[in-house]
């Protein structure tokens, strides 16, 4: 069983990659983990989010820039194929301050930033009030926000299976409930399934999430990832009560109001803590007191994917010529730029973006 | 702190926090409902009259046990709701409006069971209810469905069905999917079951009761479904003889019970499919401890043996518990189990025979595509096979794909029947299939009384 | 509508409660869902997913079928016990204006 690609990981990283790949009119096979993996895919918030990131790295910033301009081009196209609406909104995005100081800092960083950037980085600075009138759910404890116009968000699970469905229909061959064991390569890779199944391939791309962690110096990474523990409450559905997504809450299309979420370093530990809970939902009433009625109905914990430096590694392998991996924590983000810009990186194009600032020359 | 924790106020949680508070343990029993009983027992002390003469004797002899909790060293806490477990262990419950955290030495879940979900075309309609549920409108409010079938296996069926004839409004029919090949083959474990011959004899004279009523029965019934648009309007199935109408207003459907795992399962104890009651249990040792050091399981919660023996293994987890606590010897612990056990071989037996004579309806659990299985969600089981192929292996990913389990019941009435879809779907046994994980909050709980928790101990700390 | 049950004890002493703005004497005491269907009232709400009519079908507080909203927070009715005078709404559906 050969295919030009063999992609190492079945959450949306791996799949948008092979979303892009197979669009392109290559042939893709996807290895995917079991029902109980840590996948980052079925735990994160959704947002398609710009503000705050690349404060220190411009290019990181325009990275996401560039996938959220793209993304509405991509919803659109798998909309088409896998007929699931994926209810992109990016009428902008809040992050919301409860003092006066932490505003005043990260308006400075966002200004500098928008320097940087040659003044593309819309966003403004909004007091209580202002922000009350964009969004009428907010309590008086907030000192104010900042309104990022390029932000938004989407429904993370029904992308994950939008991608699942479209990849296959195709022709993407996925197989789950697999870990890979082996990769070795003469002319062409060969991976070694704990199912004993083997498959070869041209190329490999390694987007198995903190997976990567062991299987990238089999492949020449040094793969430096880490899980950082986020916390996430959903409440029951209700109308409609929170008009644009915030780093403390989100309105979900199907109508739960989703919060979260916390920043933990507890290594592999999924779990959620009462304490988590309790700082969520607390700081959640505090910035919207009409929450404080609502009933939660589940929490859950997700492991993110941490690099030393927070940014996403793109790297080809030097020593297994034809592997790369491709990591970030921001799956959702960065859906449409790894479906539509990374295939030319793989492929090595003209139109191939540059990545450079994202290898892992920078950890050494 | 209390030596034992123990939730659920049913035959298991009751018997148990008698026997431990017998033995010197101090007690917190917590329970949903605001007066003890369980679901079996539930208003055992107020039922008077006319009432307690159609629930029977079986119910009455609930009095017993709820009042053994007047001991001053049982505390019961009711219209208590748990929402989150932790190791330690710790409970997190809400009553009257005020989140609070109660620790123990150890705890004892003896949360019961909950009707096995019975997805058939129409369940979800107005009108259906579980047999269960009609039997909790009788007991707690006096209230009989006036034109209802009883649909599905079982002998709960028939107590329902003898209820309802001695309070006056007899069933329209009896639509039960178990055949003659079930009972015949039950008869294998017969020589165990005679040993609960006098259940048996009850559930025969329940039988009799039924037919000089005139209550029609159908056996062997399959492609059942519920009639109507907006409410109940009629049953339909088919038997030997062909297809069958029967209108009606109420259905009540019941093919058995199954283990509540949800407060077990939110704490990562081992679980195993067990294959004559079709569905997960706890894995416990002989004394109900589960995987989980120090948190044990009792009655129907830890697999489905029925109210006495409910009371049985109850007994024994607070005999192990008031000995690891060091309140009696193991000695003295063996002694008292050793009645105990013998009891519980002979329940358990029985229930094997019934197991076997009324296995659950092989439409409900493999349900036609276009049938509801999520009730909150409303997911059918074709998209669960569709999810399945789209390599959904087990209920987590299944859950991201199409948000089944996801509602507010939190997979009570779906999960069981997402694990077997799957597991068909892939030829996988469901332990290799799994089951949905369990996050807290276990029953959903207001963010304003979670916050207000945060309040009190920020409050708690400055002083 | 006429209700599908019978009580078997009718003549027990009753408080008003209102439903979705319309007044109902029930027996005082009784749990919400238990009244409601006395009442007459099967469905309690539409699902948030497909707006169908959905009833109490467990009463035992596992199913969440019979949600109601009681001062703005939704509730179980039948882990809710009535007094004179409670006010209980239908659940908003997500499609809903929020007015």
């Amino acid at each position: 069983m050969e295919s030009d690609y063999i992609i190492i990981g079945g959450g949306i990283v791996g799949l948008s990659v092979g979303w892009g790949l197979l669009r392109r009119g290559l042939s893709v096979t996807v290895l995917d983990g079991g029902d109980g993996s840590f996948r980052a895919s079925r735990g994160n918030f959704g947002l398609v989010w710009v503000q705050g990131k690349g404060l220190k790295q411009p290019r990181y910033a325009r990275w996401s820039q560039g996938s959220a301009a793209a993304w509405a081009g991509f919803a659109a196209e798998l909309q088409d194929g896998a007929g699931i609406d994926l209810h992109l909104e990016q009428r902008g995005g809040l992050d919301l301050h409860f003092s006066e100081d932490t505003l005043d800092a990260t308006v400075a960083q966002f200004s500098a930033l928008k320097e940087q950037l040659g003044g593309d980085y819309p966003f403004e600075v909004l007091g209580n009030n202002a922000l009350r009138k964009e969004e009428p759910a907010i309590g008086p404890k907030l000192a104010g926000a900042i309104l990022h116009h390029q932000d938004g968000q989407a429904n993370p699970l029904k992308l994950l299976r939008s991608l699942a469905s479209d990849v296959r229909r195709r022709g993407g061959r996925v197989v789950t409930g697999v870990k890979v064991t082996e990769v070795d390569k003469t002319d062409l890779f060969r991976v070694i399934c704990d199912t004993g199944a083997e498959y070869q391939s041209r190329k490999i791309v390694l987007a198995a999430g903190l997976g990567a962690a062991a299987l990238g110096p089999k492949l020449g990474f040094r793969a430096p990832v880490r899980p950082q523990r986020g916390q996430v409450l959903i409440t029951e559905k209700l109308p409609p009560t929170l008009r644009l997504p915030s780093l403390i809450a989100r309105q979900v299309d199907e109508g739960g109001i989703q919060i979260g979420a916390t920043n933990e370093e507890v290594g592999y530990d999924d779990h959620t803590t009462p304490e988590g809970l309790a700082r969520l939902a607390s700081e959640a009433v505090a910035a919207y007191p009409v929450l404080g009625r609502a009933q939660l109905v589940r929490s859950w914990g997700a492991l993110r994917i941490m690099t030393p430096d927070g940014l996403p590694i793109y790297q080809h392998s030097a020593t297994m010529p034809g592997a790369s991996l491709v990591t970030c924590h921001s799956g959702i983000t960065l859906a449409a730029a790894h479906a539509l810009f990374l295939p030319d990186w793989l492929e090595g194009t003209d139109a191939s973006p540059d990545l450079e600032v994202f290898g892992e020359a920078r950890f050494s | 702190m209390t030596d034992l924790l123990i939730l659920g106020a049913g035959p298991a949680g009751m018997a148990a926090s008698a026997r431990a508070a017998g033995l010197g343990l101090s007690v917190v029993l917590i329970d949903e409902q605001p007066r003890a009983g369980g679901q079996i027992y539930r208003e055992v002390d107020r039922v008077s009259g006319p009432r307690g003469a159609i629930l029977g004797a079986d119910y009455l002899r609930g009095r017993a046990l709820t009042g053994a909790l007047a001991h001053p060293r049982i505390t019961h806490l009711g219209g208590a709701t748990v929402w989150q477990v932790g190791a330690g262990p710790e409970v997190f419950l809400t009553r009257n409006g005020q989140a609070e955290r109660i620790a123990g030495q150890r705890l004892l879940i003896a949360t019961g069971a909950l009707e096995r979900p019975m997805p058939v075309p129409g369940w979800t309609l107005p009108g259906v209810m579980t047999t269960g549920a009609a039997q909790i409108l009788l007991k707690r409010s006096g209230l009989v469905a006036e034109r209802a079938v009883l649909a599905g296996s079982g002998p709960l069926l028939y107590l329902v069905a003898a209820q309802m004839v001695r309070a006056g409004t007899p069933p329209l029919a009896l639509v039960e999917t178990q055949r003659m090949g079930d009972l015949l083959a039950a008869q294998g474990h017969l020589t165990g079951a005679l040993r609960g011959i006098r259940d048996l004899a009850k559930g025969l004279g329940l039988l009799a009761d039924l037919r000089r009523a005139g209550v029609r029965r159908f056996t062997g019934v399959r492609d059942m479904a519920v009639l109507g648009d907006t409410r109940t309007e009629g049953i339909a199935f088919t038997t030997a003889k062909g297809p069958q109408q029967i209108a009606c207003d109420t259905v009540l459907l019941h093919h058995g019970v199954v283990p509540n795992t949800q407060i077990p399962r939110s704490i990562e104890a081992d679980h195993a499919w067990s294959d004559h009651q079709r569905c997960f249990a706890p894995v416990t040792d002989a004394w109900g401890e589960t995987t989980v050091a120090g948190v044990f399981v009792a009655g129907d919660g830890g697999g489905i043996l029925g109210a006495q023996a409910a009371e049985l293994s109850g007994q024994l987890a607070a005999l192990q518990v008031a000995c690891t606590l060091g309140a009696i010897t193991t000695g003295d612990r063996d002694l008292a189990a050793r009645p105990l056990r013998r009891a519980l071989a002979r329940q358990r037996a029985f229930r094997r025979f019934l197991d076997r004579a009324y296995p659950p309806y092989s439409g409900g659990l493999a349900p036609k595509d276009d049938t509801v299985v999520c009730r909150c969600e409303e997911i059918t089981a074709g998209q669960v096979r569709a999810a399945a192929a789209r390599g959904a292996m087990g209920p987590n990913q299944c859950k991201a794909f199409l948000r089944v389990g996801m509602g507010p019941c939190q997979g009570r009435y779906c999960g069981a029947t997402i694990t077997e879809l799957l597991a068909s779907a892939h030829r996988q046994t469901p332990d290799q299939t799994g089951a949905f994980r369990i996050r807290p909050p276990i029953k959903p709980v207001t963010l304003g009384e979670i916050a207000a928790m945060v309040a009190a101990s920020d409050t708690e700390a400055e002083t | 509508m006429k209700p599908v049950f019978r009580d078997l004890t009718p003549d027990r002493p009753r408080v008003t409660i209102r439903f979705g703005g319309q007044a109902l004497s029930v027996p005082e005491g009784e749990t919400l869902a238990a009244a409601l269907l006395l009442a007459g009232i099967e469905a309690f709400r539409d699902t948030p997913a497909t707006g169908r009519p959905r009833g109490p079908f467990c009463m035992m507080g596992a199913c969440y079928d019979c949600l109601v909203q009681i001062d703005g927070v939704t509730r179980q009715a039948c882990m809710t016990e009535v007094s004179e005078g409670l006010e209980v709404h239908r659940v908003p559906r997500p499609g809903d204006a929020d007015d």
